[in-house]
């Protein structure tokens, strides 16, 4: 279990607990936080769920998979921080993690 | 390995073709003949590839065979593995049909990495979110002069005055295109996909002609526009002045242009046509939509999936592999069924039912996965949403009159023409 925080691009932010092994794209859809689709499913293959990770966890979240590095180079708004909230799965490593929310999702 | 197929019968009545689609071998059936698209009767077939062989291979003696790919599951695995399934041109492209090898048009949808990549780029900020609140006060003004100017207790063809105009509207804005001329727009897309072996299409040396007088006619808006200080915002400038696109060869701007007139055009067009069949069809989901206009953002996603504007797209394997349990072998084409993956009862519940409340409705492939999803999707969505907003507020019925006449293409999958009217 994790607690993460969400923050929408307007700012606003939710905080939900997230289930050990389940991704952070499906903690969003599951408790309704806007601002992340998951159109494929959770792939990697849509960049719908583009999330920006918080200063300090990008060790703890793990390295990109070249799908997802594929998808990201294509995204708009990308960052350096940038990664697919369907490929970072909730674990006790991850509580407290925060996440930002780009403008739009493309 | 396949048997050769047999010609169909010559009843090609919708009854006829869905009782031979039930009980054909699986290898008999070419299921890219336009007879059954114009009757829509493909479904059959398609259900059972999904059930009994769903990676399966037709041989088709004039153009050479292709694997259908017809389960979700399997179409996810080839859209995202660009590294084994190519989209080159010059391999065959992205449909079915391979690319005319003396006409072959390069376009971003039918190159492979890094080249795609960076042409890609080049044109996505004009339908990236934050661009497309710029365009939404003008889709939504034109949308309504559209509807304000139409008949009410006549009939009058859809197609033609609201789909057609609206996507063709669209298009010449996003190409800053001389906006009385737009209509040459839906002509050159309508030319690019048409299938000049079916009756009633230009040949293909007519078609090629025409596409060079499309060339010709964007080189001088190109030429117009390329030396300008400070290019402005549409497609033309921005591909003359960014440096992945600004050097390209005729065919390439050519095959670029059919790429975003195409993506622009048909799709949309058609999914605008499509909904209101399916609401004419589904009375309990138009009554819904009518007691909750929120639930018009569902819907689009809902329309976009149960019109699969695109039927499939195509890919070239680059080396052997196994899909599905069967051997690929290098050069195959592999044919991606979107409107059966769209169907597929393992990845969407009850899909063959249009529900305008679905929980999670985005969940389809008519967008295609994978680095060639399709770029312009918000844009869509943006238009459909509208266009939907502005009818709910004008009327709460339009009343289908008939069957519509379909477009005869396992590519683009739509319509010619469809009978409606207001009741007043």
């Amino acid at each position: 279990m994790a607690t993460i925080t969400y923050v929408e691009h307007n700012g606003t932010v939710h905080k939900v607990q997230v289930a050990d092994g389940v991704s952070l794209m499906e903690g969003a859809l599951g408790n309704g936080v806007p601002g992340i689709d998951g159109d494929c499913g959770g792939n990697a293959a849509c960049a719908t769920c583009h999330v920006y990770i918080g200063a300090g966890w990008e060790a703890k979240t793990g390295a990109k998979s070249e799908a997802e590095e594929a998808m990201l180079d294509l995204a708009d708004g990308l960052q350096d921080n940038s990664r697919l909230a369907c490929q970072i799965f909730a674990s006790p490593e991850l509580d407290g993690l925060v996440v930002t929310m780009p403008e739009t999702q493309h | 390995m396949a048997t050769q197929p047999v010609e169909l019968e010559q009843d090609f009545s919708p009854e006829a073709l869905t009782a031979y689609l039930k009980s054909a071998p699986l290898d008999e059936v070419n299921i890219a003949q336009h007879q059954y698209w114009i009757t829509d009767t493909h479904w059959t077939y398609f259900e059972r590839l999904r059930n009994e062989a769903p990676v399966h291979y037709t041989n088709d003696a004039k153009f050479g065979g292709w694997w259908n790919v017809t389960r979700w599951a399997d179409i996810m695995a080839v859209d995202t593995n660009h590294q084994v399934y190519s989209s080159d041109a010059h391999l065959g492209g992205i449909t079915l049909r391979d690319m005319d090898a003396d006409f072959i048009m390069p376009m971003f949808i039918a190159m492979d990495p890094p080249k795609h990549d960076a042409q890609r780029k080049a044109v996505n900020p004009i339908v990236s979110g934050s661009n497309l609140a710029a365009f939404e006060e003008l889709i939504r003004s034109r949308t309504q002069a559209v509807l304000d100017s139409l008949p009410i207790n006549e009939p009058f063809d859809w197609v033609d005055k609201v789909s057609i105009e609206l996507t063709t509207q669209m298009l010449a804005t996003l190409f800053d295109f001389p906006f009385e001329d737009r209509r040459k727009l839906t002509f050159w897309s309508d030319l690019a996909t048409a299938d000049p072996e079916i009756p009633g299409n230009m040949s293909k040396e007519e078609r090629q002609a025409e596409m060079f007088n499309m060339l010709a006619y964007f080189m001088k808006l190109w030429n117009e526009r390329v030396n300008v200080q400070e290019p402005k915002g549409d497609l033309i400038s921005m591909l003359a002045h960014n440096p992945a696109t600004r050097d390209m060869v005729p065919m390439e701007f050519m095959g670029n242009l059919v790429l975003l007139i195409v993506g622009g055009n048909d799709t949309t067009r058609n999914s605008i046509t499509g909904g209101l069949i399916f609401l004419n069809q589904n009375p309990d989901e138009y009554q819904k939509l009518r007691d909750n206009k929120a639930l018009i953002e569902p819907m689009v996603s809902e329309i976009i999936r149960y019109q699969t504007p695109l039927a499939h797209m195509r890919r070239t394997a680059l080396e052997d592999t196994i899909l599905g349990g069967q051997h690929i072998k290098k050069g195959d084409r592999v044919v991606m069924w979107y409107v059966s993956g769209n169907r597929d009862e393992r990845a969407i519940e009850n899909p063959n039912a249009f529900i305008i409340d679905r929980q999670r409705p985005r969940q389809h492939m008519s967008f295609g996965f994978g680095i060639h999803r399709c770029v312009g999707n918000r844009l869509a969505e943006l238009q459909l949403k509208i266009l939907w907003e502005e009818i709910m507020k004008r009327w709460d019925f339009i009343e289908v009159l008939g069957e519509p006449e379909r477009v005869p293409s396992g590519f683009v999958k739509g319509y010619k023409s469809l009978m409606v009217r207001i009741p007043g």
